[in-house]
């Protein structure tokens, strides 16, 4: 059985605000070296699939930069290998892509072509560690058409943001609800789907020239669940979809200073790869502070540096602080700045004196090359 | 028509003098400097100069460094043309030799050098940390229309006797050679980087092939020969950074000198990068308690306990209570709770136990190989286990591969070591 990968990496995902101006989603740096897309697209490789489309839209810059050739996880093959797939133009049509099933109706050359049977459908931004080996097999097992990868969610998630599911004994799924108001159960929909790659092509063939929905899920999977078997996969793991807003993000960032969620999104399970950017190890002088925090390669570290994520390139000069913040990529923090509750896009610059300070409930955010 | 320059790195050498650290790989692929190994920085100025055809020599142990180098990716030298080439002695129909000298590994690898038809031959050794940049040197040579050309470096007169030392003329022309001289008459070293016109290279190389005294060596027999002959061989004054580590002490102060508020050789140059093959790792953790003072910190590490001036590779562990001073501690070592290490070399994945004292400042000579062990400095080797609470004091050695069971008692003084049980007796 072969298996295509499809990576939805188009949303830009509007409640990110200022950190998604300028990158979709799945592009947002995470953990001090990584972007959203790398934990998808690292298990899918762990998966053994080595044919993987991912579908851009909003402004995709520097998602194409990061993935480049994908030669950092081992996609740059003749055979399979990582495609782009971008909204294009030609003498039909000039739109964008209008849904997530029109953007894989549009790229139906894509899986035609492929050798592969099976389609494996997901999000460039959800933050997780999984080897979808498991699922594949629990699909057969199930004799499923569909099977929806799912995770029972707890009160550190808001229940209503997600689609919620519910099963039957036997994991059949028998409803579906889009961020209900009042859910029902705490089943929520991880976006990610595994199903036949001629039922896929069928079933959007059927949906899309229609015009009447281009939503994959709400408009192409739901209308045939009484028609198909839909099962779910229950991942008890940790996931978590960092589009749900800046507090989530933030969150997601936090939760890896501690010691499980590091060992079981980095060391327990497959490994994570990322574009390399060759930086020297980070260095800490002898002023430098540094408590319960994660320091990418490349940082320069004099000042305090307590509970915060600390990406690639950052320099925290003497007498600085920075506590319970996110600093991406190339931000400077000069001389005696204080720094809070803050998440500091890259290439920020804090100019010396300066204090910046949120609030635990109110995190403040810079754009990328803001000077303050 | 013959057009380029060719770069040929001998990495063949073991580097005797780093004791453990060379015991099984060869010194080109000792680690350095929290996440390199030497030879990334030789590949790296190659790359760096715009030089994307590399041959890299091969003799000793070399394992780990063909890994380590691949087909060359991480360097960008994956290339349609040139890239780099991995050059191992070989056998032919007469028989099968070894690279008896420098200059022999190159004369056995001609047809390698002939194949791309180089203007120029750079010879570099893989066993130095520095940045150059080789075009400079290369317009050097071709300025002074030199048959050939030698990069050296100044150092104290206290030093020379360490050095091969090029004596030249006002215009920098070569005109006395003196190896490891006892009063030399410069200070101008020779830093073993050579830039030859290949058609002069090729006539000496097979001029000291026929030679049977000949030990065939760059700095023993080609470099006296063309001085004797008055060639057109000039020096090139190199200014930047350039350390041989060939010695425990000196490997040591150099990977220290990289934890200098400004260090003399930066890493952190943007147009002027080093590039290695490592694995991927998450960025470095840094505990609740962790102190961390005056260090380098490198991914995948996680410090719960204390590390001042010291440089820490990947995937290390310093456990709550244990502290690292002064030390240069190898990818994948763990420091268990408690444990106190100064003044010390841990080798990968090496596993100290609870606390254990490593480093007391008191200097007693090594009795197992004073030559090489010569400082304050204790040495642990790969892989090796330190039983909880034992005390081990400066110039030590402890072997790479020991077991908990490997040590007898719970104190060792100043210059004693540990081996592995059953090799102990091929020691004594």
């Amino acid at each position: 059985m072969k298996v295509l990968g499809l990576i939805f990496a188009g949303a830009r995902g509007e409640s990110l605000g200022l950190l998604t101006t300028k990158r979709a989603s799945a592009g947002m740096p995470v953990a001090g070296k990584y972007r959203a897309i790398d934990f998808t697209l690292s298990n899918m490789i762990a998966s053994n699939i080595t044919r993987v489309g991912v579908l851009t839209q909003y402004n995709p810059r520097s998602l194409i930069d990061h993935l480049g050739s994908g030669k950092e996880w081992d996609l740059d093959r003749k055979h399979g290998g990582l495609m782009l797939l971008q909204p294009y133009m030609d003498i039909h049509s000039s739109y964008w892509y209008r849904g997530t099933a029109d953007a894989i109706h549009q790229n139906m050359t894509f899986l035609r072509r492929s050798e592969e049977d099976y389609v494996l459908i997901t999000s460039g931004d959800h933050i997780y560690n999984f080897n979808y080996s498991e699922l594949f097999n629990y699909h057969f097992a199930k004799g499923s058409d569909i099977t929806f990868m799912y995770k029972s969610l707890d009160e550190s998630y808001k229940i209503n943001e997600y689609g919620i599911l519910q099963v039957d004994d036997d994991n059949r799924i028998y409803s579906f609800e889009e961020k209900p108001t009042v859910p029902v159960g705490n089943k929520a929909s991880m976006g990610v789907y595994f199903l036949n790659k001629y039922l896929l092509m069928d079933m959007l063939y059927n949906t899309v020239p229609q015009a009447e929905g281009y939503d994959f899920l709400l408009d192409v999977l739901i209308p045939n669940m009484q028609r198909l078997r839909y099962f779910g996969y229950e991942f008890s793991g940790y996931w978590r979809n960092i589009k749900k807003g800046i507090q989530e993000y933030y969150d997601v960032n936090m939760s890896l200073l501690d010691r499980k969620v590091r060992q079981e999104l980095f060391y327990d399970g497959v490994t994570i790869h990322t574009k390399i950017k060759d930086q020297p190890p980070p260095k800490c002088t002898g002023t430098a502070y540094v408590k319960n925090s994660i320091v990418g390669d490349g940082c320069l570290i004099s000042g305090r540096v307590l509970n915060s994520v600390v990406s690639r390139g950052v320099k925290v000069k003497a007498g600085a602080l920075v506590e319970n913040s996110i600093l991406l990529q190339d931000t400077i923090v000069e001389e005696g700045s204080t720094v809070k509750y803050s998440i500091m896009d890259k290439e920020c610059l804090v100019r010396s004196e300066r204090r910046i300070i949120g609030r635990k409930e109110d995190i403040l955010v810079f754009e990328k090359g803001s000077v303050i | 028509m013959a057009s380029g320059i060719t770069a040929m790195i001998l990495a063949g050498g073991q580097g005797t003098r780093l004791g453990v650290l060379t015991e099984d790989i060869a010194k080109p692929a000792v680690p350095f400097g929290g996440k390199y190994r030497i030879i990334d920085f030789t590949l790296s100025n190659c790359v760096n100069s715009g030089i994307f055809r590399v041959g890299v020599l091969t003799q000793y142990k070399p394992h780990l460094l063909n890994a380590h180098i691949g087909i060359g990716r991480p360097w960008d030298l994956d290339r349609m043309g040139g890239g780099v080439t991995i050059l191992q002695p070989y056998t032919y129909e007469t028989g099968n030799i070894w690279f008896r000298g420098t200059a022999d590994a190159i004369y056995e690898n001609f047809y390698f050098i002939e194949k791309s038809d180089p203007k120029y031959v750079l010879i570099l050794s893989g066993d130095h940390i520095y940045a150059m940049d080789y075009m400079d040197m290369l317009n050097y040579h071709v300025s002074k229309h030199a048959f050939a050309t030698c990069a050296c470096m100044n150092v104290p007169l206290a030093e020379t006797s360490r050095f091969g030392i090029m004596v030249t003329d006002l215009q920098q022309r070569i005109v006395e050679f003196q190896e490891k001289p006892l009063n030399a008459k410069s200070t101008l070293a020779s830093l073993g980087i050579y830039i030859f016109n290949w058609d002069y290279l090729k006539t000496l190389l097979k001029h000291d092939a026929t030679k049977n005294d000949s030990t065939h060596d760059f700095g023993n027999d080609i470099i006296p020969e063309m001085v004797k002959n008055d060639a057109d061989f000039y020096a090139y004054e190199f200014e930047g950074y350039w350390r041989d580590v060939g010695t425990l002490p000196s490997y040591w102060e150099a990977n220290m000198e990289l934890i200098q508020p400004l260090p003399p050789l930066s890493l952190y140059n943007p147009s002027w990068k080093f590039y290695t093959r490592t694995k991927e790792r998450p960025p470095a953790f840094f505990g609740p308690e962790a102190v961390v003072l005056d260090s380098l910190v490198s991914e995948g590490t996680e410090i719960a306990g204390v590390a001042e001036k010291s440089v820490i590779f990947q995937s290390v562990t310093i456990e709550k209570g244990a502290s690292v001073k002064n030390s240069v501690v190898l990818t994948g070592s763990v420091i268990e709770e408690g444990a106190e290490i100064c003044n010390a070399i841990v080798a990968e994945n090496a596993i100290i136990g609870k606390g254990v004292r490593v480093g007391n400042k008191v200097f007693a000579p090594n009795r197992e190989d004073p030559k090489v062990y010569n400082s304050l400095i204790t040495t642990i080797g790969y892989n090796a286990k330190v039983p909880d609470n034992t005390t081990i004091g400066s110039n030590c050695v402890i072997h790479s591969g020991v077991s908990k069971a490997d040590f007898d008692k719970e104190v060792y003084e100043s210059g004693e070591s540990v081996w592995k049980k059953e090799q102990q007796t091929d020691h004594t």
